[in-house]
């Protein structure tokens, strides 16, 4: 049995320690917003929080993240979410980011990560910060200029 | 895809329209709708009031007494914004205000939401999505707001054509009444249908053309939409499949015993593609999956090497092929041309790769089966369904969900994913409902990809530096053959969607010659995001580019000099040159290039920018893209489908290649299928041509334009002609 944090709340899990932190959220927790793309740490549609920072969910052993803060793109679509996941998601709304919408998730999780960290990003930080997110919609005209926005409003 | 099936068997719009008008001010037409949906079983003839309260006067739009209209669409959405297009179309016609207007997926129903491009069959393919439907679900909308105006009018004891729909709002100005839709559904549920509606003049329009938000933006942008893959229902099992290694093999014999020790593992079955490991969860029959042990039968199976198949069609290539297109004297036009030129071209096989892996729930029972994917061939998922399962049709249901992409690979004429689901369900008896899913490696190494071929290209100049003749031959697999798509699509040997893009040769050249050798492999090969334009398209306009220069032309200049009698192509052509600045100086290490191309009855052309460094690695810096897509419903969805069919088609001609080493596919994941990433992305500018023709697709023609581009911009940074696909097989250090 392992016990982490999930968006806020304690949870304990049975799944066995070498499953993915992935499964367990989409599988046991029920929460199926994180996505399963290449589970090679590739694509990066599984990215979720673990105490602030970005990681691959899909190459996380549940046992590897015992007492950890885990957080999804359910937790920073919660009200009370940071200034930063508001910022990103509001500015993905404004400019019709999504297409398929697939890879989203895990877009937003590292954008919401990245400015967190650095709340005005250049064109290079965040090539950085995304290249691990695949698109295969290739949305990434409008993940760039929404980020840029996304950073904007969090100045004002 | 499948956007050629022919003329007449578009049951079409003449049918269709009865009077056959199609557009202009205040047109009366004949209403011929499918009345309602396959499950509001209320009686013709009249308007519909659905079991919840709600109002469906047709198979398209429900309206409660919320005010909310939800509008069923019979094309699947998968990024390409069908659901905010066929919503905007039908809101248009309704009046209602943006705000109050969702989409829900049509139930799958080969009469009643069936492609008018193809026949009675329900799917999404050949961007003709908004094509096929506008005409349809303007008649919806005005249908649906002639009951709602009527019911108005009843209500209020006023002549209906004193009042007045706008934004949601219905109005009576001499009386002062107004209401929202609403309060109109019980009235109007009970009236006759009209035997006619107006529809509006284009003037008019206030949704069409404007920008709208997507409807799927909020719950996309919270993880909150529902995908497949995301379904669970109670006692669910998962599946994953092991494939055979080769295509063509078969399974010989099976041990599973280490595979059903697994913890969680359930039960293993043979399934007819493979041996499914079916579990309590993904990660357990992944688990269960790596215990297997299986003995393939390899009689059977591809195991030639894409290099040798490649040599083949090379050899194949020197004798002619079959005649697709002849245009005057091809012979004599290249005989009596002062300067030839050839080059040969070579295509790769290509993965579609969409983000969300190949999935499907089934749930059967004794009596009924129900399958939840993201359906893209609803008619054919459907019989497929029917067929396996032994249910009667009534017994069996599909719905359509949202698709994390397909770019056609979810468009299989055997249903493959839905075929693997279903004989897993009936093999375990129907005990769980199952859900099968793909991993990356069982999607890239699966089959079903973009055929490889191989091009040979002449091309004569007169002594004026006129294009006298053309002579284009194209070898390599057919899509269509073996599928039921063959009878429509597979004219006189000749597979239209080998040839297209090649075929429809825009240019006027007084000979010309297209033709085709079909090859016999056994790897499953599928459309891929434009079909035959993904390797036609740059055959043509990469090597036009060459005599353009061989000519002492200008490409620009040399292109439209042949486009007299193509205004559309001409017009899109100049266009982007000139928003590129077609003409400006570059400073070294840069170069621009640029292609026009039309599928889909679209028609685009796309200048690139590019640098190439002193390591041979290539930026594209920029593409600007010019559409004529026919009247634009939505703008930003056609902007943004340029913006992801450049991104995709740049991605695949710069890394990508499928190949088979003795009839194994060497790529599995994406660290060797290698997908665009944000820091390879250019900056796109698009441009949409006013129109008010007919609306044409966009989730294709944006691709084929930008690979030829982008060769013509590398050549003119470095000198360098790129004729075999993808660009990575290049070393370009020091050019
Ligand atoms: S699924 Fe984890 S990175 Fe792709
Ligand atoms: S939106 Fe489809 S993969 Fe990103």
């Amino acid at each position: 049995m392992v016990q982490f944090v999930l968006n806020g709340e304690t949870r304990d899990v049975q799944a066995e320690a070498d499953t993915p932190l992935l499964w367990v959220i989409r599988e046991e927790l029920g929460l199926t917003g994180t996505k399963f793309g290449c589970g090679m740490a590739l694509c990066g549609a599984c990215t979720v929080h673990l105490d602030g920072s970005p990681i691959r969910s899909c190459v996380t052993a549940v046992g590897d993240v015992e007492g950890a803060s885990i957080t999804t793109i359910e937790g920073v679509s919660a009200e009370g979410a940071s200034k930063a996941a508001q910022a990103v998601q509001a500015a993905w709304e404004s400019l019709d980011v999504v297409q398929c919408g697939y890879c989203q998730s895990g877009q937003i999780m590292s954008a919401v990560a990245l400015l967190e960290e650095n709340p005005k990003p250049s064109d290079e930080d965040i090539d950085a910060a995304m290249s691990g997110n695949v698109c295969r919609c290739a949305t990434y005209v409008r993940i760039r200029a929404a980020i840029h926005q996304a950073a904007k409003t969090m100045e004002g | 895809m499948l956007h050629r099936i022919t003329e007449a068997a578009r049951p079409s719009r003449r049918q269709f329209l009865k009077t056959g008008a199609v557009a202009g001010a205040g047109l009366v037409i004949g209403l011929h709708l499918p009345l309602r949906a396959a499950k509001s079983g209320a009686s013709s003839g009249a308007a519909a009031a659905t079991a919840g309260g709600d109002f469906a006067p047709n198979a398209f739009v429900r309206i409660a007494v919320d005010d909310s209209v939800t509008i069923l669409a019979k094309h699947i959405e998968f990024g390409q914004g069908s659901h905010t297009g066929l919503a905007t179309i039908l809101a248009e016609e309704l009046d209602a205000a943006w705000e109050q207007v969702r989409a829900e997926a049509a139930p799958a129903n080969a009469e009643i939401y069936n492609n008018l491009h193809w026949g009675p069959s329900q799917g999404t393919g050949g961007s003709s999505s908004i094509a096929n439907s506008y005409e349809q679900l303007r008649q919806a909308g005005a249908m649906a707001r002639a009951l709602l105006v009527e019911a108005a009018a009843k209500t209020w004891g006023v002549p209906a054509a004193e009042i007045t729909v706008e934004k949601g709002q219905v109005r009576h100005a001499a009386s002062g009444k107004s209401s929202g839709f609403g309060a109109l559904v019980e009235t109007a549920a009970g009236l006759p249908t009209p035997a006619e509606v107006k529809l509006k003049d284009p003037k008019d329009f206030t949704l069409i053309g404007s920008r709208v938000p997507r409807l799927d933006s909020p719950d996309k942008t919270r993880g909150k939409a529902m995908f497949t893959i995301d379904i669970t229902l109670p006692g669910m099992l998962t599946a994953v499949v092991a494939r055979p290694p080769l295509f063509g093999a078969k399974v010989k014999s099976v041990n599973a015993e280490a595979a059903k020790a697994v913890k969680g593992v359930t039960d293993v079955v043979e399934i007819p593609r493979g041996v499914a490991v079916v579990a309590e969860g993904f990660w357990a029959a992944n688990k269960g999956r790596e215990a297997l042990e299986i003995a393939w039968d390899e009689s059977g199976a591809e195991t030639r090497g894409s290099d040798e198949i490649m040599a083949q069609y090379k050899e194949l290539a020197k004798k002619p092929g079959q005649v697709a297109r002849q245009d005057g004297d091809p012979a004599a036009g290249l005989a009596g041309a002062a300067k030839v030129l050839e080059a040969t071209y070579e295509y790769p096989f290509l993965a579609h790769a969409p983000m969300e892996p190949l999935d499907c729930v089934v749930e059967l029972k004794p009596d009924s089966c129900e399958v939840w994917t993201g359906s893209q061939l609803q008619t054919g998922d459907f019989a497929t369904a029917v067929a396996i399962s032994g249910l009667k049709p009534e017994q069996v249901q599909v719905h359509t969900l949202l698709a994390g992409g397909s770019f056609g690979r979810r468009a299989t004429p055997d249903s493959d994913m839905v075929a693997e689901a279903v004989s897993i369900a009936k093999a375990i008896g129907g005990k769980a409902p199952v859900k099968v899913i793909w991993t990356r490696e069982d999607d890239i190494q699966g089959g079903r990809y973009r055929p490889m071929y191989y091009h040979t290209i002449r091309a004569g100049l007169d002594a004026d530096n006129k294009l006298v003749g053309w002579e284009h031959r194209i070898v390599g697999q057919s899509i269509l053959k073996g599928t039921p798509f063959e009878e429509f699509l597979v004219k006189n040997g000749i597979d239209q969607t080998s040839v297209e893009g090649a075929n429809n040769l825009p240019y006027a050249i007084p000979n010309v010659l297209i033709d085709l050798h079909t090859t016999d492999v056994e790897v499953p090969v599928l459309w891929w995001r434009a079909v035959g334009s993904t390797h036609t398209a740059y055959t043509v306009e990469a090597f036009l580019d060459e005599v353009a220069e061989a000519a002492g032309k200008d490409p620009v200049e040399f292109r439209l000099e042949m486009l007299k009698d193509h205004p559309r192509h001409a017009a899109v052509l100049k266009l982007a040159a000139e928003k590129a600045g077609w003409g400006k100086t570059l400073p070294e290490g840069k170069g621009i290039g640029i292609a026009v191309h039309e599928s889909f009855n679209s028609f685009v052309a796309e200048a690139a920018e590019v640098t190439v460094d002193g390591d041979g690695g290539i930026k594209v810096d920029k593409v600007v893209c010019a559409v004529d897509c026919g009247r634009p419903v939505n703008p930003d969805v056609i902007k943004a489908q340029m913006e992801g069919g450049i991104g995709y088609g740049l991605g695949a001609i710069l890394h990508d290649e499928i190949t088979l080493e003795g009839g194994r596919v060497a790529q599995s994941n994406f660290h060797d299928y290698i997908p665009l990433r944000i820091e390879e992305m250019p900056e796109v500018e698009v441009h949409i041509v006013d129109s008010g023709e007919a609306p044409t697709g966009v989730g294709e023609p944006g691709t084929p334009p930008v690979g030829p581009a982008v060769a013509n911009a590398v050549y003119n940074a470095t000198g360098r002609r790129i004729r075999s696909l993808p660009f990575s097989r290049h070393d370009l250090t020091g050019t």
